[in-house]
């Protein structure tokens, strides 16, 4: 297992586990959270910075970009030139290449619009962009981001921050089947067992924000989720036994009195 | 004076004002930001040299916390 990394483009991950930084209560419990979840790629979001408070503190001053890869996102992009503004700039900001995608098509279920993610997904790739795409489950359209030249194929469990786990198992096992860049799920996931369910699945890892930072003790989930991640992958990896429809006794018979 | 817009905000800036000094003002770390100019991105190395006329728009943007 020690040489099992997470290879996206030319970025390699020891851990298989993503987390988001949003939503935390403060700096301080967002870096004790992804400490304890051993991540080594966070998720960042691109917005204004505030200019009537000169002494507010940010993100980097607790989460250094030099130990822990950040991955720049579009969240709150609801159309292509949005999220290829809010990705230049993130490039501009620190050399970025590696960046999420997410184009999204409504407020109430978060749910991707797929025709402008496919749009963007284009054009960053045309402009050098490493791009991780947040996508439906939908099998012919992760191929198709493959296509268009994806580092990574990330369809949703379930909505952003719904805690409702992995929906459709299925469609989410035929896009890991058909893909040769890594698939990362990401959004949805409620608890550990959900993240042991993608990785078991075949999932190359799993991104996790909310699950984290909104659970009662979020540096224990995060911790959990770690344990979950690195469990489902070994079982995915070790092979799990076929499902039967009648028992079979663990003990043998023979020598029976 | 000149007056700009700042992130959605209408500021007085002196004559002369670079972007590099705008950045001074608000006490930000040139290495933090990313900054957009009348909608072009504007790379770190104009910075010192490229001075700020009336109604310009800039924004200024980091990184904060996400998913």
């Amino acid at each position: 297992m020690k040489s099992d990394y997470l290879k996206i483009g030319k970025h390699i991950l020891r851990s298989r586990l993503i987390v988001g930084t949003g939503k935390y209560k403060n700096f301080k419990q967002t870096a004790d959270a992804v400490k304890a979840s051993g991540a080594d790629m966070v998720t960042v979001a691109v917005r204004r910075v505030n200019i009537l408070d000169k002494k507010k503190p940010v993100l980097m001053d607790y989460l250094d970009p030099k130990k822990i890869t950040y991955l720049p996102n579009t969240a709150g992009c609801f159309n292509s030139k949005d999220a290829l503004r809010t990705l230049r700039l993130a490039r501009e900001m620190g050399g970025w290449k590696l960046v999420k995608l997410e184009v999204l098509g409504d407020k109430k279920t978060l749910y991707p619009n797929m025709v402008e993610t496919l749009k963007s997904t284009e054009v960053l790739v045309k402009e050098g962009f490493k791009v991780m795409v947040y996508c439906s489950d939908d099998p012919i359209i992760a191929k198709k981001l493959e296509d268009l030249g994806a580092s990574a194929i990330m369809p949703l469990a379930s909505p952003i921050g719904s805690g409702r786990g992995i929906r459709n198992k299925l469609n989410v096992s035929l896009i890991v089947n058909n893909a040769k860049v890594p698939v990362i799920v990401d959004a949805g996931i409620g608890t550990a067992s959900d993240a042991a369910i993608a990785m078991e699945l075949g999932c190359d890892g799993v991104l996790v924000n909310t699950a984290i930072a909104k659970a009662k003790n979020p540096i224990m989930m995060a911790s959990s989720m770690k344990d979950a991640v690195i469990a489902g992958r070994k079982s995915f990896l070790a092979g799990r036994i076929n499902f039967q429809n009648y028992a079979s006794a663990s003990t043998p018979d023979k020598g029976l009195i | 004076m000149a007056k700009i817009q700042l992130n959605g905000k209408r500021i007085k800036i002196l004559n002369d004002f670079n972007v590099s000094d705008l950045i001074k003002k608000y006490k930000l770390n040139q290495k933090k930001i990313a900054i957009e100019l009348n909608g072009s991105i504007l790379p770190k190395s104009y910075y010192a040299r490229k001075k700020l006329k009336n109604n310009d728009r800039i924004e200024i943007v980091h990184f904060i916390g996400g998913g």
